[in-house]
């Protein structure tokens, strides 16, 4: 439902403003390589730009799944952790495993364990399956605490996480690493954007949208339904490996609780389902509406504001924005960026 | 992933060539399978579909009773009768979203207990939805392409680098999508999201997407439903060319009695889950158990004295 206003503006807007559609990627990929690392200070790399990117990434992943494809999931930040130890073991078990290699591996691990999550989906639906992803999430949980063996036995369950570099190519520093999660985001959401618009891609749609219809035209519902999981849990694997190694520099179960699963949810339903730009937009809302919440209380409130206030007002705030957005906007960010794009292109055109 | 794609191949390797079905020739005689008992023949020619002895009830609810069909190659076939007397029943047995407590169901020379729904492409049935089953968040154009996206054989990771196969494969299905949409006049309206159409067009949507397989059966579930006179003609109008065009054999469900005289070769009356009557159009019209179920008659008593 939410795909169609999107998409039908969507396509709208570049008729109307006869540029090619992959003009404005372009250039906001062209700004991120090129003017960001000149300009930004570490604390937009570090606070603000690695996070946005990874969650991006994994809003991207589970817009395939939930967004596309119509399955639920809770699961996602179990996910992510299944990537960052899967990574962290590979780089650390494996002699002489490139990187990329451990990257893609732990993708594949992630993939796996989605698939075998995923397979209530083939009887469950919506609230349902929903509440049995969570499966996945405590299990993962679950099983990376109590068996030493992931985090090589360390006393504290906290890890160090390897050095990244490629082909010797050391990603050192903020602006190194953050060059690293942007490629990786960049290349990932290409190939997310390739496969929503491909047959496979409209196959979720027909999946979500009509599951009786889609079986009889011969849509193969159970293979694809894995499929989804699979995507979407490499994805969202890969992830959560460049949050452990890019962001954190640390591999901690902790950090990927059901609190992570949540915040994903809510980014591609604040930001648009069915949307690669909605899981971009919501990121950005989510990254950065809490340090403008608290500059703002800072600045009005001064020292009342604390850290407990903060994360009280945090929560108040951020809940009432999903309830409006649920009821005011259901179709996301997106549907009111291109609203208002449409609107400035009309005045424009009219001036 | 490899994973997932070598987990079903069972499905892709079907008995059933997608090619043998595409051509959905009325002539060609059901391949006989082994230890298949013989048909029935109804009309000089071996029926395409054939319904034995149908039961199905929900709970204590008798939905239908012992049903029997027979449908010729070519023919257009309706299944008429009031509200609840198990027509779309019927259609979903046919088409293995139930399946029936009792009976068999004979298609294409096979026999089945439940027709497996996820091979009916392949089988050469292709059916529309009582409610509409638009995918809503698609354009018309991909709706209509999804009725043959069961042919695809380029996988997933084939699709996003863009290799020759998967490019020809979509080439083809959008342009045989394209014919289909250009038969049934629905290429203004191509680009449109099927959700935003118009009722009437959305079924004509419907009907284009189960079009596009070429099937060998049509299965139509109140294609006419909610529609004004005037549409209501012209989708008669689309069955009828459609099953000359494409020598569909159609089976459908309607209420408008006076179109279904119109556009059907043999009606079968149901009522309360049973055949009461099955026949030519001028049959049906003067037996006298249809008319007491179903047409009704002007009452003999129309000063309505003694009440």
């Amino acid at each position: 439902m939410s795909a169609i206003a999107t998409e039908l503006s969507a396509a709208e807007l570049t008729k109307g403003a006869g540029l090619p559609k992959w003009l404005a990627p372009l250039l906001i990929i062209a700004i991120a390589y090129i003017v960001v690392p000149l300009t930004g200070g570490s604390y937009l790399f570090e606070a603000i730009l690695l996070p946005f990117l990874v969650l991006s990434l994994a809003g991207v992943g589970l817009n395939i799944l939930t967004g596309y494809a119509g399955q639920v999931s809770l699961g996602s930040a179990a996910f992510m952790a299944a990537g960052a130890f899967a990574a962290y073991n590979f780089n650390l078990r494996v002699e002489g495993l490139p990187l990329v290699a451990s990257i893609i591996i732990s993708g594949l691990v992630a993939a796996a364990i989605g698939i075998v999550f995923g397979l209530p989906s083939l009887r469950l639906r919506g609230f349902y399956l929903a509440v049995s992803t969570l499966a996945a999430q405590f299990f993962v949980q679950w099983a990376l605490t109590k068996f030493s063996w992931f985090s090589n036995d360390s006393a504290s369950g906290v890890i160090d996480a390897p050095k990244l570099s490629i082909a010797g190519l050391e990603f050192d520093g903020a602006v190194g690493r953050y060059l690293f999660a942007l490629t990786v985001v960049v290349v990932l959401t290409f190939l997310a954007h390739r496969l929503v618009s491909s047959q496979t891609g409209r196959n979720f749609i027909a999946i979500r949208d009509n599951e009786t219809a889609a079986r009889i035209i011969g849509i193969p519902v159970l293979r694809t339904k894995l499929l989804a999981f699979a995507i979407s849990s490499f994805i969202i694997g890969v992830a959560g490996v460049i949050w452990a190694f890019a962001y954190l520099r640390t591999v901690e179960p902790a950090g990927f609780d059901l609190d992570r699963s949540f915040q994903i949810l809510f980014i591609i339903i604040i930001g648009g389902l069915a949307s690669i730009r909605g899981a971009f937009l919501g990121a950005a809302l989510i990254v950065v509406f809490p340090l403008a919440l608290s500059r703002l209380g800072n600045f009005l409130l001064g020292d009342v504001f604390d850290s407990g206030v903060l994360d009280m007002s945090q929560r108040i705030v951020l809940g009432a924005l999903i309830i409006l957005f649920l009821i005011l906007e259901p179709d996301g960010l997106v549907a009111l960026w291109d609203r208002v794009r449409r609107r400035l292109l009309l005045a424009w055109q009219s001036s | 992933m490899p994973i997932s794609s070598h987990a079903f191949g069972a499905i892709e390797a079907s008995a059933y060539a997608p090619e043998i079905h595409a051509q959905g020739l009325p002539a060609s005689k059901p391949q006989a399978l082994e230890g298949k008992p013989e048909q029935p023949v109804a009309e000089g020619a071996a029926p395409l579909l054939s319904l034995e002895g149908i039961g199905l009830a929900f709970g204590g609810v008798v939905a239908l009773a012992d049903v029997d069909l027979s449908v010729a190659p070519g023919e257009i076939r309706a299944i008429i009768g009031p509200n609840g007397a198990g027509k779309s029943s019927l259609i979903n047995v046919i088409s293995g979203v139930y399946r029936a407590d009792r009976g068999r169901v004979h298609l294409n020379g096979a026999r089945y207990a439940q027709v497996p729904t996820q091979q009916l492409a392949r089988l050469g049935v292709a059916r529309t939805f009582q409610n509409l089953a638009l995918f809503k968040g698609l354009n018309v154009l991909d709706n209509v392409a999804s009725g043959i996206a069961y042919r695809t054989r380029s996988n997933f990771a084939g699709q996003i680098l863009g290799i020759g196969r998967s490019r020809r494969e979509q080439a083809d299905q959008r342009g045989r999508a394209d014919q289909i949409l250009e038969f049934l006049q629905l290429t203004g309206v191509r680009d449109r999201l099927a959700g935003t159409l118009p009722y009437g067009l959305q079924k004509r949507v419907e009907l284009a997407r189960a079009l596009v397989a070429e099937p060998r059966l049509l299965l139509l579930d109140e294609p006419m439903a909610g529609m004004t006179a005037t549409e209501k003609n012209e989708m008669a109008a689309y069955i009828r060319a459609a099953r000359d065009r494409f020598a569909t054999t159609v089976v459908l469900i309607e209420h408008d009695v006076g179109v279904v005289m119109g556009l059907s070769d043999r009606i079968a009356v149901l009522d309360y889950g049973r055949k009461i009557a099955d026949g030519a159009p001028d049959e049906i019209r003067n037996d006298q158990r249809v008319i007491d179920a179903y047409l009704g008659v002007a009452s003999d008593n129309e000063d309505g004295a003694g009440i």
